[in-house]
């Protein structure tokens, strides 16, 4: 465990919703760094985002720095881009993942590959924010995780925070990082405390990127997770405790850099993996990440990687439909069986 | 040139009113099941935008095409999509217009003509161009409607779209429906111009605003605009000014809004006042549109209860429709 989530339980830092914490972090880097600055859909008061995220940022720090925008996906990133290689800090936000369409051009072609194309000389230090996720009943318009794109396209890092203490040290440390970060929030997260909040420490504090966390310490099977669905993990676990078999759930927070050193040493200890992540499991993270493990660890596996993903179909309205599309904890507790 | 059209007649009158009442009517019939926790969805209220759906709604055929949004109960009311496969879409049940696959943001029926419906704003806008394509190229003279709203405007498929109809003159119509917001931002914040409309003149098209609560000037409007498409003359945008009563999503707590304004607008309801219109100037009688509004209950009350009675969809058809054959 890192020392951030032992302190935070240790200490009793007041529980927080996962919104909270982003909220938080934002005002930090704002209060820190007049270069930052935020734009984005509604993201200003008296609404303060749609989902509330940004509260407040823009009666303190003023609509010049809060910036609501038209709907206008290519020209908010467009503009993050251009301001970012200016020398600012742009927090774009992209209202919810599957927008991400509408302004892909400048996401790939431009934020991820200008500092390449100019040798070096052209950094683009932004962060784009967008919430993401089924299982609310929005349809396959607004519910989709899109991360495997962004990984796919060399030049971008990406975040994607189980925890709201983790959101916040991420969040903080994306903004300061020279390169583009896409920083996805599941929105089923932001203001559940009860099944998602946490404990957050006060002030400024960074999370590296690239340092995966261990959320559960066991000896028979790896847990490979991020995002909401670590907790899914945690659920599993908990049950098949219960039946003596005991896993670990390393969170990787960072999907670019990926600490794969932590889950190569966790799957040299358990001999088993199971990936886990609600994006569709054909070609999703997953698949890079068992291919890595079979790489390193080949001899060493006692059972070939399990993949647990979305169904590989657009995200379906009907609500029966819906959780079948998502990764449920009895989809995790058969794949992990299959390695035992 | 194509003809103008003259005043409505009393059958045509009484059409709107039939889609007017059949929109809002179907509404609070939502709303109420959504207060009451009786059902759970997430829903876009289009009510005080009823005269803009029923204005064209009269003038199209039922081979012509709609594209519409999100908030798009009334056009999809408007071009005739079925009540009953209509309510069991949006509950998400087996026996709805998509199989309760698509819900409310993705009606579909094209029995009805309503082709599209789209969550993702703007988006719907080159694809009316593509219906457009296919009529020309068939040599048919079908219309397409594609209704968005202001916020729409400002993303770039609105631009591009608007462009290559006007290069094409393709048989499209433009419906800018706008209600005064984009989801929490007023239009003012985030809309370089004061009337939508005047964007036409870039892409070199006629752009024409029209109070979109009052239903003769826009069935009018709407009636020039489908002729000109329909004689393949081209394009036209129409930007229908109105009003969204309650927000943009259901649950919205509308602390963006002015109250005052949105009061005003409430007291003004388009289709009470069209309904006391059609009284005053002697259109029909008390017992014309009450006998109206019964039918169009009773239909809601017989469509409620199909899409509540209505099986969820099987477990298997979460993988079916993906590609034109089975998965593997
Ligand atoms: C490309 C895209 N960006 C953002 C959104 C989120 N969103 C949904 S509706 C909406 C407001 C649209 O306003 P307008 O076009 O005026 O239509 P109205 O809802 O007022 O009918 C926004 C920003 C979206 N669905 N698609
Ligand atoms: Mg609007």
């Amino acid at each position: 465990m890192t020392d951030t989530i032992e302190t935070s339980q240790a200490v009793e830092h007041p529980v927080m919703p996962f919104a909270g914490a982003i909220n938080q972090a934002l005002d930090i880097a704002m209060e820190l760094d007049p270069k930052v600055y935020l734009l984005g859909e509604d993201i200003a008061e008296p609404s303060g985002g749609v989902y509330k995220v940004t509260k407040g940022l823009s009666t303190k720090y003023g609509t010049h720095r809060v910036r609501k925008t038209a709907i206008s996906e290519a020209a908010i990133i467009g503009a993050a881009v251009g301001s970012a290689i200016a020398g600012y800090r742009p927090v774009a936000e992209i209202m919810m993942m599957d927008f991400m369409a509408v302004c892909l051009d400048q996401v790939t072609n431009h934020a991820g590959k200008i500092r390449y194309m100019s040798g070096g000389q052209t950094p683009v230090p932004m962060v784009i924010r967008t919430s993401a996720g089924a299982g609310r009943g929005f349809g396959a318009q607004h519910s989709e995780l899109l991360e495997a794109w962004m990984i796919h396209t060399p030049g971008i890092k990406v975040a994607m925070p189980s925890t709201p203490a983790d959101a916040k040290g991420l969040l903080l440390t994306a903004i300061f990082d020279d390169d583009p970060v896409l920083f996805i929030e599941q929105m089923m997260m932001y203001w559940d405390v009860k099944r998602y909040g946490g404990p957050v420490p006060p002030g400024d504090y960074r999370i590296p990127f690239g340092v995966a966390d261990v959320k559960r310490e066991g000896t028979d099977v790896t847990l490979v997770s991020y995002g909401r669905q670590v907790h899914d993990c945690l659920a599993t676990a908990t049950k098949l405790a219960e039946e003596g078999i005991s896993c670990e759930v390393v969170d990787l927070r960072t999907l670019v850099p990926c600490d794969e050193e932590a889950v190569f040493r966790s799957v040299h200890k358990t001999k088993r993996a199971v990936i886990v992540h609600e994006a569709v499991q054909k070609c999703g993270f997953g698949a890079e990440l068992s291919s890595r493990i079979h790489e390193e660890l080949f001899s060493e596996l006692a059972a070939p990687v399990q993949r647990v993903g979305g169904a590989n179909t657009p995200v379906p309205y009907a609500n029966n439909l819906e959780s079948d599309f998502l990764p449920q904890v009895h989809d995790i507790e058969a794949a992990i069986r299959k390695t035992l | 040139m194509s003809e103008r059209p003259d005043a409505p007649d009393r059958d045509t009158l009484l059409a709107m009113f039939e889609i007017q009442s059949r929109i809002k009517l179907c509404d609070e019939r939502f709303r109420s099941l959504l207060t009451s926790g009786q059902i759970q969805l997430i829903y876009y209220s289009p009510r005080g935008q009823e005269c803009i759906s029923a204005g064209w709604g009269v003038h199209l055929r039922p081979d012509d095409y709609v594209v519409t949004i999100y908030r798009g109960l009334h056009d999809h009311l408007a071009k005739g999509v079925p009540l009953r496969e209509l309510w069991a879409e949006f509950l998400g049940r087996a026996t709805g217009t998509c199989k309760g696959k698509g819900g409310p943001m993705h009606i579909t029926h094209p029995a009805s003509g309503l082709m599209v419906t789209t969550g993702i704003v703007g988006s719907g806008i080159p694809i009316a161009n593509g219906f457009g394509i296919a009529s020309q190229l068939d040599g048919t003279d079908q219309v397409t409607v594609v209704n968005f709203g202001d916020g729409a405007s400002n993303i770039g498929a609105f631009h591009e779209g608007l462009n290559m109809a006007a290069v094409w003159k393709l048989p499209v119509v433009f419906v800018c429906q706008n209600n005064l917001y984009g989801e929490h931002t007023p239009m003012a914040m985030s809309t370089g111009v004061e009337f939508i409309s005047e964007r036409a003149a870039a892409y070199g098209m006629p752009g024409v605003t029209v109070n979109g609560n009052d239903p003769v000037a826009t069935w009018t409007v709407m009636g020039e605009a489908i002729a000109r498409a329909r004689a393949g003359e081209g394009p036209t945008l129409v930007e229908a000014r109105t009003y969204r009563f309650y927000g943009h999503l259901m649950g919205d707590a509308m602390e963006y809004m002015d109250k005052d304004e949105r009061k005003a607008a409430m007291e003004a309801d388009p289709v009470v006042l069209y309904r006391e219109w059609l009284l005053a100037n002697g259109h029909a009688s008390e017992g014309d549109l009450a006998e109206i509004e019964e039918v169009i209950t009773a239909a809601i009350d017989d469509a409620v209860e199909f899409a509540m009675n209505s099986p969820f969809p099987d477990a298997a058809e979460l993988y079916t429709d993906v590609y034109a054959e089975a998965q593997q």
